[in-house]
């Protein structure tokens, strides 16, 4: 079941951005800032972690889940050092995602030539 | 030819995008995507004994290195233009524009260049998520308490 809720949640999520370019002058980056915003707005009272529950990695996969993740390690420092682990645990979850996203960024351009 | 004429005029000649063709890709493919990765989440569980949480961390970062290595050699271009948002939204898309603005701008030197500009596309979706993410945790702090 859980395969199907996983099929279901990426694709209605890639068809609704694929309907918001087709339909409005939007680009792709404001398509991907609404979403990330989107999914932190969704996880506020927990709402997306029922998603990734039931839809397993469906759910983590989109851009929406970066904004969960964002929110998400916030308030988990939040509940340990009070308020000003807003700050501190920001990025706590996302970190591994954006440094190896640099990571091998920088090697391959090291390694290679842009193709165009 | 009048304003309102002319305009029509235009209308007849402009490519319509094909709404419901796009749409159909984008879900098949996005679904698709989603699918093996959950496979994959799933794999990694068994062969490593891992949490579903981790295991789910490792799934981004495969996925993340594949689309930097895709884009690198210059295929990730040619997919998008066939199956759309189907490859932007996932995670893929957030890879996809960290390593093309490295690979854009290198000529113009590794600080400058590279340096300057790699978070020229993925710097909007870390902005706006983390404003956003200020604001919501203020608003949960006040309503909820933490």
């Amino acid at each position: 079941m859980i395969y199907l809720n996983s099929f279901l949640f990426c694709g209605t999520i890639c068809l609704i951005s694929q309907l918001i370019l087709d339909n409005t002058k939007l680009t792709p980056g404001h398509v991907t800032s609404l979403f990330v915003v989107i999914g932190a707005f969704l996880d506020i009272f927990g709402i997306y972690d029922r998603f990734v529950l039931y839809c397993g990695a469906g759910a983590i996969i989109p851009i929406t889940s970066f904004g969960h993740l964002l929110i998400h390690g916030a308030m988990d420092t939040v509940g340990k050092i009070g308020p000003l682990g807003l700050a501190f645990g920001i990025f706590n979850l996302t970190s591994a995602g954006i440094s190896i996203a640099l990571v091998s960024a920088f090697i391959l351009c090291l390694l290679l030539k842009p193709k165009h | 030819m009048k304003n309102q004429e002319y305009q029509e005029f235009i209308k007849k000649y402009t490519p319509k995008p094909k709404v419901a063709k796009n749409g159909l890709i984008a879900f098949l493919v996005g679904g698709l995507l989603g699918l093996s990765s959950e496979i994959l989440l799933e794999i990694y569980m068994f062969l490593l004994h891992l949490p579903r949480k981790e295991s789910g961390v490792l799934v981004i970062l495969t996925l993340i290195v594949i689309a930097s290595i895709l884009t690198a050699f210059g295929i990730f271009d040619i997919l998008v233009t066939k199956v759309k948002s189907a490859l932007i939204i996932p995670i893929t898309g957030f890879a996809h524009s960290i390593t093309s603005a490295a690979l854009e701008y290198k000529t113009e030197g590794l600080v400058l260049g590279i340096g300057a500009n790699i978070f020229k596309l993925a710097g909007t979706v870390i902005l706006y998520g983390v404003v956003a993410v200020y604001l919501f945790g203020i608003l949960r702090i006040l309503i909820m308490g933490g």
